[in-house]
């Protein structure tokens, strides 16, 4: 039986209100939201919090709202919500791919976005969604609100720019026009890490060549977006040629680890193979979007 | 700390150690051991239980965590000597074995249906892919739900079969 070490539990009413219990009980106190990342950890005694604030009752950031520009997205907002989410699914469909193999319908029930960032794990799914659609995320401690772009914010493997008295309150997704995204993973079974996935966001120009591009992989040992694969793409039309040598360079960008899910070869193959396909499904969505944009105009 | 909620329309209030996880505090405190206990690691869903309605993996829950809420166990699933009809469908369609993976899916079932009341074999299968029948037993489980979803009229039964 696997019993979490000793500690406090108090439930914050209000961004405030946690914010004023992570400060009182200081630096072994910890923010828990879905609690599927941290309770399992607590639970190897990987960690050990003292003080365990619990925000599930903060519904004033479990929402999705368009805002000028950008979608706003609360760091509360559970898988499941993203997932059915119509505006997601159509501005942002990378994320609604992502959610759609991010472990299962029930622990998606419980997990939020927030969780999933903060916790940092390599092999986690939004990480990668968010950095390719260049999202900020927006942190409030006592000193007030900071926003930090996906680099800022991510430091490495399960460490963030979020201090230990702050907490991420939400993220924002920059809208573009003509734009289309997709998301790809290959995992052992259903529920599981990624063997290695794959995202790309593009937004296209008027005349239909690429105006902007990002690539990313989870669980590759790479977590930022891949700008050499990205170099081929700008400002040229979409072609499956382009597609195959941004694979390449992706694959031969990436850095991954032979672990229990695959040997690096594989890894790589994967990396180039799922950058093939998510552009592929990336540009189709863009066009689409262009075409609908234009009936619209 | 005290922590109180509402389980199968009982409410409850009882003094707890905040580190208990939902599925214990289920088990041993209130003697509900119709939750089973299984993997321990949130893959397996015997612990599946329904929290306001959304099945959650109680292994992962703490029980401070499901203060003010409203559970149901697979106890609360038939009222009144009346089974569900998902139970009626697992008996109709050979929907368990050895019965451990049983009361997490059923309340799973409970779920989809009263969200989707007729759903196809895709969506039942999506909906129990969180949890793992170690017979095997997954199409007879489909069959089931499905059953349930066509005879949404509870059954009546007698109570000797209730408590079997």
């Amino acid at each position: 039986m696997q019993i979490p070490a000793p500690f406090d539990y108090a439930r914050a009413t209000s961004v405030e209100d946690a914010l004023a219990l992570l400060d009182r009980h200081g630096p072994e106190s910890r923010v828990v939201a879905g609690g599927h990342s941290l309770l399992p950890m607590m639970r190897l005694r990987l960690a050990r919090p003292e003080w365990l604030i619990d925000i599930n009752d903060l519904y004033e950031l479990d929402f999705i709202l368009r805002e000028g520009d950008y979608l706003r997205v609360g760091a509360m907002t559970r898988h499941t919500t993203l997932l059915e989410s119509a505006e997601i699914a159509r501005l942002f469909p990378i994320i609604t791919d992502a959610e759609r193999v991010i472990a299962d319908p029930i622990v998606r029930n419980r997990g939020t976005i927030g969780g999933s960032l903060c916790q940092a794990d390599p092999a986690e799914d939004l990480s990668t969604c968010c950095v390719v659609l260049r999202a900020e995320a927006v942190v409030r401690g006592p000193g007030g609100e900071r926003t930090l772009s996906m680099s800022e914010f991510h430091r490495g493997p399960y460490e963030t720019a979020v201090a230990q008295n702050e907490i991420l309150c939400e993220v924002r997704f920059p809208i573009l026009p003509r734009s289309g995204s997709a998301y790809e993973k290959v995992e052992r079974r259903v529920g599981d890490w990624a063997v290695v996935a794959a995202g790309a966001a593009v937004s296209l120009a008027e005349d239909g060549t690429i105006d902007d591009v990002s690539i990313g992989l989870t669980a590759a040992g790479i977590d930022h977006t891949i700008a050499e694969a990205e170099a081929v793409l700008h400002g040229k039309k979409p072609t499956e040629g382009l597609f195959i040598e941004a694979g390449r360079l992706a694959a031969a960008a990436s850095d991954p680890i032979a672990d229990q899910r695959g040997p690096v070869d594989y890894k790589r193959h994967l990396a180039d193979e799922l950058t093939r396909r998510v552009l592929r499904q990336a540009c189709a969505r863009a066009l689409e979007a262009r075409h609908t944009t234009t009936q619209e105009g | 700390m005290q922590i109180s909620m509402t389980v199968n329309g009982e409410d409850i209030t009882r003094e707890i150690e905040p580190r208990v996880l939902l599925v214990h505090f289920i088990r041993d405190v209130l003697r509900l051991t119709g939750t089973h206990w299984g993997c321990d690691t949130s893959n397996c869903g015997t612990c599946v239980v329904l929290m306001d309605g959304l099945p959650v993996k109680s292994c992962t829950v703490l029980a401070a965590m499901a203060d003010g809420h409203a559970i149901t166990t697979v106890e609360g699933l038939a009222t009144g000597g009346t089974l569900d009809p998902v139970q009626q469908g697992f008996m109709e369609e050979h929907g368990l074995q050895c019965g451990f993976c049983t009361p997490g899916m059923m309340l799973t079932a409970r779920a989809l249906l009263d969200r989707n009341p007729h759903p196809d074999d895709g969506e039942i299968r999506e909906a129990i892919s969180g949890q793992m029948c170690r017979c095997t037993g997954y199409a007879t489980i489909v069959r089931s739900v499905k059953w349930a979803a066509e005879h949404p009229a509870a059954q009546e039964t007698t109570g000797e079969e209730v408590t079997a």
